[in-house]
């Protein structure tokens, strides 16, 4: 296993950039999630790790030796496609043999390890079955077994569920971070889907036009997000942005929308007068009655989507709409008033113009806990 | 699945009435395809006379008596002699020798027939080796690399085959004759690949490039080299394609005629120049004609059943891919 050292990466496709100087390190044994929306360059930065395509400029190290312009196949890197690229004119049994073939490992001690892989993801029974016959699922860990049969340096997997039904992907999941914690593996992963990073990765790096905005450990990019684009990107709902104008001082501990004062985080910076953007987590606003002391805003409920342990709240205010996320037992209904009031300990606050958070005491907290998940 | 779903009204499936005339049209074409060659596989079994007959004779054993004659002509040469000379020879040891014979004539040896055919089976065979080898390396750097002027190229190469090929006959002539190339088995080989890669270029090329980059690359990145991923992942999954393009090449140099007649005289004769000018005493021996063309058709028949599977996924071109 090993770490993967990425600096200053560029690649460019004639004068379109898709990567523009990338820089992250994958700890040995992490599982390292590329979260991004569709071609913000994340499969371009996995194939250039994984060697097939040669970066523009910049370096990768692999376990400490730069491989930058080294061939895929002098990496020891093993690779999940999205649509797995498994062989339709071989069995089972030869797709996931066949990078061993290439080794020149020997024929029984070949058919041990393929059949240990296939042990460990349970398709033991598939083993010479054809591959066209095979379910989405099975494909997957057909795929998978093909990686982990090697024993390579690192994983790398672009977007391994994305062919995959919803609540199968869910099912996948769980077994590829219950695989990774057996193998302990370094892993890439990449996803355009956030609920897929955030439950398993160790580390996300969230990529946008080509740039990683931020990189940190689920909870730090959900609860600390370093641009809008990240709250936004993150969390379902998103988070909610509350425009308006004004000023950041630092050691100041509120800003004032409106008539109201809203509490956050004591600033770390400070900030000239000008178009800013509160962050409000759905799970942040707290409703009260109309004209409520110490209220933020005033404000109407649009409608309510009910989820069974929670409903999500739409609210319609003087600043916009936001979307709270409510215990599933309050009755409110559409045309009530209401009063919003927003929870202090984990607001962000954004320079509206650059999409840049304002420091706070937020992004001094301690970075090891991790309490969701 | 389709049980369930055969029993409701179904809108992709053709209804009865669709099929009928399908079927219909499908089998008055096969008819009109395959009665000329359902005659000339009767004029091969019908004697000299018998195949000129006027009104001609249809059903064998009703309206003629089937003959090996037009079989025996084909693969032998004879001579007439007079009768005393006839009455002078041991008894016939053949049934060929004894037909020669009633037609006042003996075998005086082996025909040109057989190696005619030979010449054809090297040089078809070898050109649609050459032309399919060529056109699967080509349509894989065109599909998979980037070269350079690759759409000029690729017109280039198409644009080679949309003049009549025979409009360039003379200069062809010449240039044999210059190259010592004329009445070669070698210099048809070549001529019949430069006339055919241009179609194995654009067909399989078609097919490669519905052959995703992933499993290569997934095979670079398991630790084969490109070579390697292209023999054992794109080759095979290549094969339909490969072998729909084989048998169109085989069957163009199988059968090619004008440039045949133009380049070759002796050595490197094919059979369609040789079997229609197979003489016979006062003209064409038709059924040494017939017979010539019937067994020219069995190897391109076997070929073409052999590989028939991959042929009809093939000429679907990748439309139904799983
Ligand atoms: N070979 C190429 N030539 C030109 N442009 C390319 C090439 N490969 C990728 N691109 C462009 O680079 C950008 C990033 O592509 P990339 O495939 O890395 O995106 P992605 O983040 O993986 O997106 P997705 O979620 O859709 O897979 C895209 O705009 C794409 O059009
Ligand atoms: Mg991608």
């Amino acid at each position: 296993m090993a770490e993967i050292r990425v600096d200053n990466l560029v690649k460019r496709f004639g004068a379109f950039m898709a990567v523009r100087d990338t820089s992250f390190t994958v700890e040995n044994g992490d599982f390292f999630c590329l979260l991004g929306p569709s071609g913000c360059g994340k499969t371009t930065t996995l194939r250039m790790v994984a060697g097939l395509e040669l970066p523009s400029s910049g370096s990768i190290q692999l376990d400490g030796e730069d491989v930058t312009f080294k061939r895929a196949r002098e990496r020891d890197i093993a690779m999940v496609f999205q649509l797995f690229a498994l062989y339709p004119h071989m069995n089972v049994r030869k797709n996931i043999s066949f990078p061993l073939v290439s080794m020149g490992v020997p024929r029984d001690e070949t058919r041990r390890r393929v059949e240990e892989a296939a042990r460990v993801l349970r398709i033991e029974h598939l083993l010479d079955k054809s591959i066209s016959g095979l379910s989405g699922g099975d494909r997957q860990r057909v795929a998978l077994g093909r990686a982990i049969v090697r024993e390579p340096k690192a994983f790398m997997m672009d977007e391994p569920l994305g062919a995959l039904d919803a609540e199968f992907r869910h099912l996948m999941c769980g077994e590829l971070r219950a695989l990774h914690d057996r193998l302990k593996a370094t892993t890439v992963y990449v996803t355009h889907d956030q609920l897929e990073a955030m439950s398993m990765a160790d580390k996300i790096a969230v990529m946008n036009d080509g740039v990683i905005e931020q990189l940190g450990s689920p909870q730090e990019i959900y609860d600390r997000p370093n641009s809008m684009f990240v709250g936004d990107f993150i969390g379902s709902p998103a988070m909610n942005f509350i425009h308006f104008d004004g000023a950041a001082i630092a050691g100041s501990t509120s800003v004032s929308i409106d008539a109201a004062c809203v509490t956050l985080p004591e600033l770390r910076e400070s900030h000239a007068p000008g178009p800013l953007a509160l962050g409000v987590r759905p799970e942040q606003i707290v409703i009260g009655d109309p004209g409520r002391q110490g209220s933020a805003l005033p404000g109407e409920i649009f409608g309510t989507e009910y989820l069974g342990t929670t409903q999500i709240v739409t609210v319609a205010t003087p600043r916009g709409k936001l979307k709270a996320r409510l215990p599933a037992h309050l009755p409110v209904a559409a045309g009530d008033r209401v009063s919003l009031s927003f929870r202090p300990e984990r607001l962000s606050l954004f320079d509206a113009a650059t999409g840049k958070a304002i420091r706070s005491a937020l992004h001094e907290a301690s970075t090891t806990r991790r309490t969701h998940g | 699945m389709s049980g369930a779903l055969s029993t409701a009204h179904s809108v992709v499936a053709p209804s009865g009435r669709v099929k009928l005339l399908a079927g219909t049209i499908v089998v008055l074409y096969a008819l009109v395809a395959i009665v000329p060659l359902l005659w000339i596989g009767l004029t091969s079994i019908k004697t000299p006379p018998d195949s000129i007959s006027y009104p001609p004779k249809v059903v064998p054993f009703l309206h003629f008596e089937p003959s090996i004659e037009g079989y025996c002509n084909l693969f032998n040469t004879r001579s007439r002699q007079t009768a005393d000379y006839l009455a002078s020879l041991p008894p016939a040891n053949s049934a060929c020798e004894e037909i020669t014979r009633s037609r006042s004539m003996v075998v005086v040896g082996p025909s040109n027939y057989v190696p005619r055919f030979v010449n054809s089976l090297i040089i078809a065979f070898g050109s649609t080796l050459l032309s399919v080898g060529l056109g699967t390396c080509a349509a894989y750097a065109f599909s998979r690399f980037k070269v350079p002027l690759k759409d000029d190229l690729l017109f280039f190469i198409l644009s080679t085959r949309m003049m009549p090929p025979i409009a360039v006959a003379i200069p062809i002539f010449l240039m044999y004759r210059e190259l010592g190339l004329s009445d070669t088995r070698l210099g048809m080989i070549l001529l019949y690949t430069s006339v055919n890669v241009s179609l194995a270029v654009w067909l399989l090329k078609g097919f490669i490039d519905e052959i995703p980059r992933e499993y290569e690359e997934a095979a670079m990145i398991d630790g084969y080299t490109r070579l390697q991923a292209f023999r054992k992942v794109v080759l095979p999954q290549a094969t339909t394609g490969i072998v729909a393009t084989a048998i169109f090449c085989l069957i163009f140099a199988w059968n090619e005629y004008a440039f045949a007649v133009l380049l070759t005289s002796g050595t490197a004769q094919t059979a369609p120049p040789f079997i229609p000018i197979i003489i016979g005493e006062g003209g064409q021996d038709w059924p040494a004609v017939a017979a010539g063309t019937t067994l020219f058709l069995i190897p391109i028949l076997v070929f073409t059943v052999l590989l028939r599977k991959h042929l009809l996924r093939g000429i679907t071109f990748g439309a139904v891919r799983k």
